[in-house]
């Protein structure tokens, strides 16, 4: 295996409330190079919490440890604020999960694509202007004139979702962070917006982290699956095996999921064992 | 509307736009004005209050007496009163003020600049230091700051106006002697300017007599950092809690993200957004002040409009009230037309 693009091992968040502390990720650790990597877990397991560990954008009163945490050889806890900004949207980037929030309703999508290009490029207003139309079209917008002059709320989820991809691939990231990039948009608009979030990571051979609690659209996605559950990592298996999943939380949420095959009636649930969470 | 948007605002949709918009502004303007001279005309004749008597006083003859009532039209059924009224006032004569004799337009013309003047300078001076401060709470919650930030909003609501007032002139005035007492000018500048606009600060400056300028800033400075601080303590507090809920929306990580400095990520982003809410409180706070702060009037002397509408009320010089109750209500409907644009350039989705 080549040189590891992010390296996290023993990766904490806590959360210091008033009613106590609360640990939302406990101690998860992996490597990633220039491959898919799908962390699935249902809501609450802390795989938002590490992708926004990584990105340093834990909200506050979180607290974040790790025993190493670095992104191609830079270590990130010890990173310079400056530092790390530019690793923001320059080196790694995010797509969030639902458009009508994540883009700034008050400024045009062009706006925002540029202003995201002029973080970490210095060029000219005329040239980020026409980086971020290229990249309208990248995401296979019809009319990238157009969609580079509207507001978000002049745009349908779909376009809005394409739109947050366009702006967080203009600068040509190493790793991007997918949170539960479609599971704000609609099924058939969903597989569209996958399938250029797809062609654009093979493309650039980006590394990806595809946070979802969707099993089946990360083992079909990504080449290798997290299995998160309350905090920890519970199982890491390559895509194409998760049927030989070991743990008795992946193979419950296997059992779940209706085939068209054999129809069960009722689908089965999931018996959570309290050991599970220790 | 939606259909100017589609087509890129084309000219002929957008001047129907526009047109409609005026005449739509047009009517309620006027609708506004009617019913406010409606309510404040009835209410004026029905309070058992005789401004014959106020003019001629107790003591006068029954002939003066009923002279001075004709002469008034005040024998003419009230609706009558209310129509000869309406047709005067549509041309600019709301009659004479009892107290001061001279119209109530002159009146109007000689107070309302001075309150506006004062108004003006105090939202300036709130909104100014009322923003900054209240983004910083927000963005430093639960610091020094921001406790600090609510502890001024909080001391603005609970101190009575007047108190403050008298306070400072003890001090900067009294006993530090940094500004002059109360007034606009100093009387050995009063008569270096020719009144054009009587917003004194404007006629000294345009006509160059800067000794007279300075004078009358060392006088506004007192009472419209009075006024500047009430303000203040409703705006910082408004904009805090409107930061704090637009700090927390998702746009401000992704903004985050993109690897833009904090600055870039408050003001440029959070605090656009949250402009659109604090015009509305912005307008509404000048608003107020430009009602005429009786209180802060009363104390620097300040021949502004709430102290004329006061002494006429109390009274009973109902001309003079009217008057003042349209102009007021005339800048609350002009500013809430002002406020109603602001919003459509702040926030696109009200186009």
């Amino acid at each position: 295996m080549m040189k590891p693009l992010l390296e996290v091992e023993d990766l904490r968040v806590r959360f210091h409330l008033r009613t106590g502390t609360i640990e939302a990720v406990r101690g998860v650790s992996f490597q990633l190079g220039r491959e898919r990597l799908g962390i699935v877990g249902e809501s609450g397991s802390g795989k938002s919490q590490t992708g926004r560990a990584i990105l340093g954008l834990t909200p506050p009163p979180g607290e974040v440890t790790a025993k190493r945490l670095a992104f191609d050889g830079i270590d990130l806890q010890t990173a310079s604020k400056r530092t790390l900004r530019e690793m923001r949207g320059g080196r790694i980037s995010m797509v969030m999960q639902d458009p009508k929030y994540s883009l700034n309703p008050v400024m045009t999508i062009g706006e925002q694509i540029i202003e995201a290009y002029q973080a970490h490029a210095k060029t000219g207003r005329a040239e980020a202007r026409d980086k971020a139309l290229a990249m309208l079209e990248a995401v296979k917008m019809r009319d990238p004139q157009r969609v580079f002059s509207l507001y978000p709320h002049e745009v349908s989820g779909g376009m809005g979702q394409r739109a947050m991809i366009a702006m967080m691939l203009v600068t040509d990231p190493d790793l991007l962070i997918a949170d539960e990039p479609t599971s704000a948009l609609d099924v058939t608009v969903s597989m569209e917006v996958l399938r250029i979030l797809d062609e654009l990571v093979s493309e650039r051979g980006m590394g990806l982290i595809f946070i979802s609690h969707d099993l089946k659209l990360v083992s079909s996605f990504c080449d290798r699956v997290l299995v998160m559950y309350a905090g920890r990592v519970v199982e890491e298996l390559e895509a194409k095996n998760l049927r030989e999943a070991k743990h008795p939380y992946t193979q419950g949420l296997m059992r779940c999921l209706p085939t068209l095959a054999n129809d069960v009636h009722p689908l089965p649930t999931l018996n959570r064992d309290p050991s599970w969470a220790l | 509307m939606a259909s100017s948007i589609a087509n890129g605002g084309g000219g002929h949709d957008a001047l129907r736009f526009y047109l409609t918009k005026t005449a739509q502004f047009v009517f309620v303007l006027a609708t506004t004005l009617l019913g406010l001279v409606a309510v404040t005309f009835f209410i004026g004749r029905i309070v058992p209050i005789d401004p014959v008597l106020a003019i001629v006083g107790d003591r006068a003859p029954p002939a003066v007496y009923a002279r001075v009532r004709q002469e008034l039209g005040l024998d003419l059924p009230l609706i009558q009163q209310f129509w000869i009224y309406l047709r005067k006032a549509v041309t600019g004569d709301f009659g004479n003020s009892v107290l001061t004799t001279n119209p109530v337009m002159t009146d109007i013309a000689n107070t309302f600049p001075a309150t506006f003047e004062l108004a003006t300078l105090g939202t300036l001076i709130g909104t100014l230091i009322g923003i900054p401060l209240g983004v910083l709470a927000a963005v430093k919650r639960g610091s020094l700051i921001d406790q600090f930030v609510r502890f001024i909003g909080l001391a603005g609501y609970s101190i009575p106006i007047f108190w403050l007032g008298l306070m400072s002139l003890l001090l900067f005035y009294a006993k530090l002697g940094w500004v002059p007492g109360p007034g606009r000018i100093d009387v050995t500048y009063s008569y270096l300017y020719t009144p054009v606009t009587n917003i004194v600060l404007l006629d000294t400056a345009m006509q160059g007599q800067w000794d007279a300028f300075w004078d009358a800033v060392s006088h506004i400075i007192l009472p419209a950092c009075l006024l500047g601080y009430f303000s203040l303590a409703y705006i910082s507090r408004m904009t805090r809690s409107f930061m704090l809920n637009e700090l927390a929306q998702e746009y401000v990580i992704a903004a985050r993200v993109k690897g833009l400095s904090e600055m870039r990520v408050i003001w440029r982003h959070a605090l656009r957004n949250a402009a659109v809410p604090l015009v509305t409180v912005i307008a509404l706070s000048y608003a107020n002040l430009l009602e005429g702060s009786v209180l802060t009037e009363t104390v620097f002397a300040w021949p502004g409009l709430g102290q004329y509408i006061t002494n006429s009320l109390q009274n009973a010089d109902m001309n003079a009230v009217l008057g003042g109750t349209l102009v007021i209500g005339t800048v609350f409907v002009l500013l809430n037309l002002v406020s109603d644009l602001l919003y459509r350039l702040l926030d696109p989705r009200t186009r």
